[in-house]
């Protein structure tokens, strides 16, 4: 082990995994665990918790045995924050727009939030982009395949 | 033997012929060939988006339309690296090496000529070692109690994880993570509900199309955005004309064209070890054995021949552990497999009999699919390279549309989408602590029969756990595993050669501005 105690991407990997196991298996032993030759439900998620909850320990006792030093930060070298919220906010916009709008603006705003994420979209190049695939997509889900998914909501298309 | 298969691929190509099946296949190997062509969308994230459109299909066309998205995509691949030094699918990324100074050299038309040629011929070996090989596993795997069955996931299991790229370890940790969501739902014998923290929907598990799209779509688009480089599209400018080899190339890359074709094959035998290993280990080969190592790496015919032609036979491998076992070697195979549970097919060793339409007409349309591919590749090359200069701010929203719509169309409903969202997020986290999402998708697919199985042979031994190994194939599986996992130990304390070799090359492959992290 180096003298210097240096945080590495392992050890957080390793501690996510132990988190995730431990968190499986506490929440499976509330199920019945029954035993070996009549197994209840709760017998897997409990036995998978601790096996991944183990391997969590031995991702971070690698991290922390190995001389190697770390070559990747958790985040990237340059963070795209803007990028990242447009294309987790497309998601949501469809979800909310589509429950309550309906197709053509959820697939409209969706695609537009989405475009905006890159470096040199501008809103002319997102506003063409996300039309022409609101086109588009309405043709082939809406009138080709019938997916049901009403175009406006409370107005009969 | 031969007469029975023989019989059989007859009747194979009277339904992949059926005017309806053929259209399908043909749809599937455009589009696969279209989005290997593109940078920035695999197979995986096309084949979940497709899934649910198939629903009210019959089975036979929707699994040839997916499985034809694969090959296709195989094909497509090869043109970006070759051209534009853009590894963008992991089983493509060693062509690169020699493919691209070929096309410096104002050659690429001849090495795009050699990989159509060495496609074809990896390809039609694949499909001939499925015709026989899959009926005889299918003999021995009808034997199998639920004991065999569930040492051979955990040999299939094992080896995905730990074969696959990226530490072994982690591999090993998303196998289980994967299992863990597919326990999810309600438990199949007593009905209890787990893992779904009251949430109605959750209550038949998570969808696989949300799981697949999440991990392979999201998560990939937020690795990637504004992450791509320029395209630099200076040489490629191919024509039909160039794409005919001269003979001295055809005999150059004959000879490994074969090798690389019998190592493709060998390689889809072993389980988890896909078409991206199958090309690296090819191309190391044909480097060692060559009397001219010094031209790989400078644009020699050999090095696109041989990787290529491994790749094509080993895809086309692939197919025979998952339809006579039931045991997916990757993610596609996984995602394919949960294709055919969804339409309503129980996959394994009863398949090929039980569902003789969809594993002939299959095979049969392996080959009326590759015949269509080199049809569609050698004219319309000049479409294909003017697709790759679509640029990457294009794609991903288009596909980020794609990727809602199709889990929306999956069961109609938002939360699917919602959920999609959650698992991208938590893919990109996984992503950025070196976790390689693929086994996640294997364990998932395999959990729930896994534990059915494990469930009722031990309820048969009556909770003796010595069953697995007192039962010879089952130890046979298990001793397996003990020998994977202590052929890892031994790369980990030693690094052996071959391993020092593969990572070499590895490290010569131009760093993917956007690859697929499916490999």
């Amino acid at each position: 082990m180096s003298e210097k105690f240096t945080w590495k991407r392992d050890y957080y990997a390793g501690g996510l995994m132990l988190l995730l196991g431990v968190g499986a298996a506490v929440t499976g032993s509330g199920y019945k665990f029954g035993s070996l030759a009549r197994m209840g439900p709760g017998f897997m998620p409990v036995v998978l918790g601790v096996v991944l909850a183990f391997l969590g320990i031995l991702i971070a006792g690698t991290a922390l045995g190995s001389s190697e030093p770390d070559d990747k930060k958790f985040l990237p070298d340059n963070p795209q924050w803007f990028g990242w919220f447009c294309i987790l906010a497309g998601p949501v916009l469809f979800i909310i727009i589509g429950y309550y709008g309906g197709m053509i603006p959820a697939v409209f705003a969706c695609v537009f939030v989405c475009a905006l994420g890159d470096k040199t979209a501008t809103y002319k190049s997102s506003l063409i982009l996300a039309s022409g695939v609101t086109v588009f997509g309405v043709i082939l889900f809406h009138y080709l395949l019938n997916i049901p998914f009403p175009l406006l909501r409370g107005v009969n298309l | 033997m031969i007469s029975t298969a023989l019989t059989d691929l007859w009747y194979g190509f009277g339904v992949a012929l059926e005017p309806h099946n053929l259209m399908y296949c043909f749809l599937g190997v455009l589009v696969g060939n279209l989005v290997g062509v593109l940078p920035g969308m695999g197979p995986v994230a096309t084949i979940s988006i497709l899934l649910p459109l198939t629903f009210g299909m019959h089975p036979v066309p929707a699994i040839l339309m997916l499985s034809g998205v694969y090959y296709g995509a195989q094909y497509g691949g090869a043109i970006c690296s070759i051209l534009l030094n853009l590894p963008c699918h992991p089983p493509h990324a060693v062509t690169c090496l020699d493919g691209f100074p070929l096309t410096k050299q104002g050659k690429g038309g001849t090495a795009l000529g050699i990989t159509v040629i060495a496609a074809f011929v990896g390809a039609s070996f694949g499909i001939t070692e499925m015709i026989f090989l899959a009926p005889f596993l299918v003999k021995v795997a009808l034997e199998f109690g639920p004991a065999e069955v569930c040492s051979l996931m955990l040999v299939g299991l094992l080896a995905g994880s730990t074969l696959a790229k990226g530490s072994p370890l982690k591999g090993i940790a998303m196998t289980v993570l994967g299992l863990l969501i597919g326990i999810v739902g309600s438990d199949i014998e007593t009905g209890q509900p787990r893992f779904t923290f009251g949430i109605t929907e959750l209550f038949d598990g998570v969808e696989i199309i949300a799981l697949a799209l999440g991990m392979f779509g999201i998560a990939e688009f937020m690795n990637s955005i504004n992450n791509t480089e320029s395209v630099d599209m200076k040489y490629a400018k191919v024509g039909i004309s160039d794409m005919f080899p001269s003979k001295a190339d055809l005999k150059l890359a004959f000879w490994p064209m074969i090798r690389g074709t019998f190592l493709g094959s060998l390689c889809a035998l072993i389980p988890g070890t896909g078409p991206t290993i199958a090309s690296f280990v090819s191309y190391a080969t044909e480097k060692k054995i060559s009397k001219t190592p010094e031209r790989f790496g400078h644009g020699a015919i050999e090095g696109v021949a041989c990787p290529e032609a491994s790749t094509h036979s080993s895809v086309q491998g692939d197919f025979i552990p998952t339809m006579s076992l039931g045991i997916p070697g990757d993610t596609v195979m996984a995602l394919l497999l949960g294709a055919l549970i969804i339409h309503g097919i129980v996959p394994g060793p009863q398949l090929i009999s039980q569902h003789a339409d969809i594993f002939w007409g299959l095979i049969a349309s392996f080959w009326i699919g590759n015949i269509l591919l080199v049809v569609l590749n050698v004219p319309m090359i000049g479409l294909w390279v003017k697709l790759l200069s679509i640029p990457y701010r294009y794609l991903y929203p288009s596909a980020m549309f794609f990727v809602c719509i199709g889990v929306y169309a999956a069961s109609n409903d938002m939360f699917q989408v919602g959920e999609t969202l959650v698992i991208g997020v938590v893919g990109y986290i996984l992503l950025r602590l070196d976790f390689h999402p693929a086994p996640i998708l294997l364990g998932f697919v395999l959990g729930p029969r896994f534990e059915e199985n494990f469930r009722r042979s031990l309820l048969i031994s009556r909770g003796d756990l010595m069953t697995f190994i007192e039962r010879p194939i089952s130890a046979f599986f298990l001793f397996i595993c003990v020998v994977l996992i202590a052929a890892q130990i031994y790369v980990w304390l030693r690094k052996p050669k071959i391993v020092q070799e593969e990572k070499a090359i590895e490290q010569q492959v131009p760093a993917a501005p956007y690859s697929e992290v499916a490999g």
